[in-house]
């Protein structure tokens, strides 16, 4: 693969950046032709940023797409500045990543900045990848989005994050600790598939307290079923309490192999490695439509018990 | 209706954790081990094997799966699990992660005996039972017969005497049998009676890799899920229909297989019918499996060939020739043919489908080995627009309108239409517009294998031709058959060319023209 070409163009203008972009395509060889979303990030952090850009870069060979970075420069200065960096090819695989720092009276209106560089016709996808508005939805970049992605995981106080998401909620939202249970969720779904085909009474869900992926899991059940969910600071598991029988799916906090038991039965073990947040977002790009089933997890934590 | 397939009543169980609006959530298939018959053979070792890491590595098989390898090897369960991770290594698709190989690893297992050993039948079926009880494997079975049909009934036999072939209560069985499934209608309907005999019908899946292909799933998508293309999909403003699946390669080492069979019967009886089935069907009401099936019988009834068949097939066979730089020899001169095979390697019919929508429009399916390149496709030719406001000299290059699902390679979908040349004159030349998997969809597809065999251990029966759907092929094509056994032999042509004269002969008594693929 061709080495990756960063353009860097300091204090500059959309109209200069779009042109750099059509330059680098014909250089590169890339087409807009087979993008199939844009991306918007809206990181707070630098740490953040490169983390999320490799993200975007990963899940975009699934979903070929522009990523669009927005920044906030240096929002005190006196004058409106743009600053922008281009990356296409190499790492950055199926995507072209254009980096917008926004300085000055400018760092209120990302929206007006980012607009020239959305692709036609196709979805755009806003993602917070720390730091999310309370309302996704009625942030200026939010509005211009179809997905509006945020991760509580990141988030100060992971819990806190997640429970907020509910009143903010629009139709459209996700948070990536949702995508990140999806396989805990599949494999409980399929053991419970399996006969004695009794209700489930009632579930208990353990693990770190700051991983709010539990959270949403445990709402997720108590949205689901008739009887009490209990979320515990401890081990990493999930049990499911049926009239003869408990499915329990655990994991060692840093494992790589869960275990799937069930009384009177033999285990097994899975591997079920923590999903990393390229692997998440691949998975959230993957569907456009309102998320019913996140919306009801949601409301679902307040049913859930704390222990 | 098929217990598989029927709706789920009211009263049924229902899992409170499944919601059909719940998209993420993968289809994880439940306990249950894969008994493969014929382990050592090409299909099980390239194909089958690969395809279940696959699937393990996409986290979509059951943490209790278990493998058993079935085969005269002297062979003990360490041995064929260094030959699965082998199999694993070389051919699966997906990266190769210890973490999964480890929890495959530990169900591999394997039973050593011949197809006719009453006892090592009573070994394997032991081997499930302890499956079941150590790993829990749940007394759910699949029987993947990657063995030449003559062995099938030795086989199916055993499975019934060992009582493997019964599912216990709240457990499935199922068999799954590659092509040929017969030669004629007369051996497809004993192969199915021999296969019935043991798995009732709902419990046989017949796997025809083509149908578990992204790109002929997708003719469904774009016939029904779109408004664009179906007022167009009729005999008003389609032309003809040119199904094509053309293979570089030639049969040396195959001959035990493919001499006497022949192009047709390997290739046209099944996968390029289903692609006719596919194109013409009409919309089914629903995507339920017994739906689908509905439609495709009933475009299968409606289709047969055109008549006469001397003027509407043809047949060939290669002889030596270039291919692509390298000599190459004919198949008289292929390893394990006779120096007077009459086996066609290059068939070609015209069918004709009795409905409203097809009436007149016929549809040329062809397929070849030693051709020009490797290429499966679906072309829709248009008819000519009625009237043309240009003089003659400006539509010279002009073509006829195309669709083209390009099934494979560089799978996707082409249109080919007229478009204005830039320049101070109207001339109109075909311009191409093109639609890629490759760059809309970066990731890359599932292996067909992968998506087929995930469907039989979820007894989801839509991707798989039900025993009406085999016969009906064979009744279509038999005619030709029997005409082309009654006379002479298979026209000769050059190794990496598109097909012998006669296949063009017979498009162009009616002034049409195969495309070039």
């Amino acid at each position: 693969m061709a080495a990756a070409v960063i353009v860097e163009l300091p204090d500059t203008s959309t109209n200069e950046i779009n042109k750099k972009l059509d330059e680098l395509r014909e250089k590169v060889g890339a087409v807009t032709l087979g993008r199939v979303l844009t991306l918007v990030i809206a990181p707070d952090s630098e740490t953040i940023l490169e983390e999320s850009i490799e993200a975007a870069n990963a899940a975009s060979h699934e979903h070929p797409s522009r990523v669009i970075v927005v920044m906030t420069g240096d929002a005190d200065a006196a004058e409106a500045r743009l600053d922008a960096q281009l990356r296409a090819g190499g790492d950055s695989g199926a995507t072209e990543v254009v980096v917008l720092r926004l300085s000055g009276p400018l760092a209120g209106h990302c929206s007006s900045v980012v607009v020239p560089f959305l692709l036609p016709d196709i979805p755009v996808v806003a993602w917070w990848p720390d730091v999310a508005p309370r309302v996704p939805a009625q942030d200026p970049l939010g509005q211009l989005a179809v997905r509006r992605i945020t991760d509580a995981t990141n988030g100060a106080d992971p819990l806190a994050c997640i429970k907020s998401r509910l009143p903010g909620y629009t139709p459209g939202d996700t948070d990536l600790a949702w995508s990140r249970i999806t396989y805990w969720r599949a494999l409980l779904t399929m053991a419970i598939d399996l006969p004695p085909h009794e209700p489930i009474t009632s579930a208990l869900v353990s693990g770190l307290k700051t991983e709010p992926a539990l959270d949403v899991l445990a709402g997720w059940l108590a949205s689901r079923i008739d009887g009490p969910v209990r979320r515990a600071v401890g081990e990493l598991k999930v049990e499911l309490v049926r009239n003869s029988e408990t499915v329990t799916l655990s994991r060692p906090q840093d494992g790589m192999t869960a275990t799937l038991s069930r009384t009177a039965r033999p285990a097994a073990l899975v591997p079920l490695p923590r999903r990393e947040t390229r692997e998440c977002l691949a998975e959230d790009l993957r569907r456009l439509d309102p998320d019913a089933i996140y919306f009801s997890a949601l409301e679902g934590i307040d049913r859930v018990e704390y222990v | 209706m098929s217990p598989a397939g029927s709706r789920p009543g009211a009263g049924q169980w229902q899992n409170p954790l499944r919601d059909k609006r719940d998209k993420r959530l993968p289809r994880i298939a439940g306990p249950c081990a894969v008994v493969i018959f014929g382990v050592t053979g090409d299909l099980a070792r390239k194909k089958v094997v690969p395809a279940i890491y696959d699937l393990a590595n996409r986290g979509l098989l059951p943490p209790t799966f278990a493998l058993v390898g079935f085969g005269r090897r002297d062979w003990d369960d360490e041995a064929f699990s260094n030959e699965v991770y082998q199999l694993v290594k070389e051919h699966s698709r997906t990266p190769f992660r210890q973490v999964i190989w480890d929890r495959l690893a530990e169900g591999c297992r394997f039973v050593q005996g011949n197809f006719d050993d009453e006892s090592a039948f009573a070994r394997l079926a032991e081997t499930l039972d302890k499956l079941d009880a150590e790993r829990g494997t749940g007394g759910n079975h699949g029987f993947y017969l990657a063995i030449p049909p003559k062995s099938f009934p030795a086989v199916l036999e055993q499975l019934d005497k060992a009582g493997l072939a019964k599912p216990q209560d709240g457990s499935w069985r199922r068999v799954v049998i590659e092509k040929p499934f017969g030669h004629d209608l007369d051996s497809a309907r004993k192969l199915n009676k021999v296969v019935n005999n043991v798995f009732p019908e709902e419990s046989v899946f017949r796997i025809d890799h083509y149908l578990g292909k992204e790109t002929v799933q997708n003719i469904m998508a774009l016939r029904f899920a779109n408004q664009l293309f179906d007022p167009i999909w009729n005999a008003h403003y389609v032309d003809h229909v040119q199904i094509t699946m053309a293979e570089d390669i030639g049969l040396g080492g195959r001959a035990g297989y493919y001499d006497g069979i022949g192009a047709a019967r390997d290739v046209i009886q099944n996968h390029l019918m289903q692609l006719l089935a596919l194109t013409a069907m009409e919309e089914p009401v629903s995507f339920h499996p017994s739906e689908l099936q509905t439609e495709k019988i009933k475009v299968l009834s409606a289709t047969q060939l055109a008549e006469p068949l001397d003027e509407t097939s043809s047949r060939g066979q290669y002889s030596a020739g270039w291919q692509g730089g390298e000599h190459v020899v004919g198949l008289l001169g292929e390893e394990g043919f006779s120096k007077d095979s009459t086996t066609e390697t290059f068939a070609a019919i015209t069918l004709e489908v009795d409905s409203r929508r097809w009436a007149g429009v016929p549809f040329y399916l062809r397929t070849g080995k030693r051709l020009g390149r490797r290429v499966t496709e679906i072309a829709l030719v248009f008819k000519r627009a009625p009237h043309l406001p240009f003089d003659a000299t400006m539509t010279d290059e002009l073509g006829a309108n195309a669709l083209v699902i390009r099934v494979q390679p560089d799978e996707g979908i082409t249109l080919r239409f007229g478009s204005k040349v830039p320049g101070s004159t109207m001339e109109v030349r075909d311009v191409n517009m093109d639609f890629s998997y490759g760059s809309a969809f970066a990731e890359e597809s599932p292996e067909a294998y992968e998506r087929l065999i995930l469907d039989v251990l979820l007894g989801e029966p839509s991707l798989f031709p039900v025993n009406e759907e085999v016969e009906l092929s064979w009744e279509i094509l038999d005619p030709a058959l029997d005409n082309w056994a009654e006379h002479g032999k298979p026209e000769p042509y050059e190794a990496g060319t598109w097909g012998p004269a006669s296949s063009f002969e017979m498009l162009r008594r009616t002034g049409r023209e195969w495309r070039r693929p």
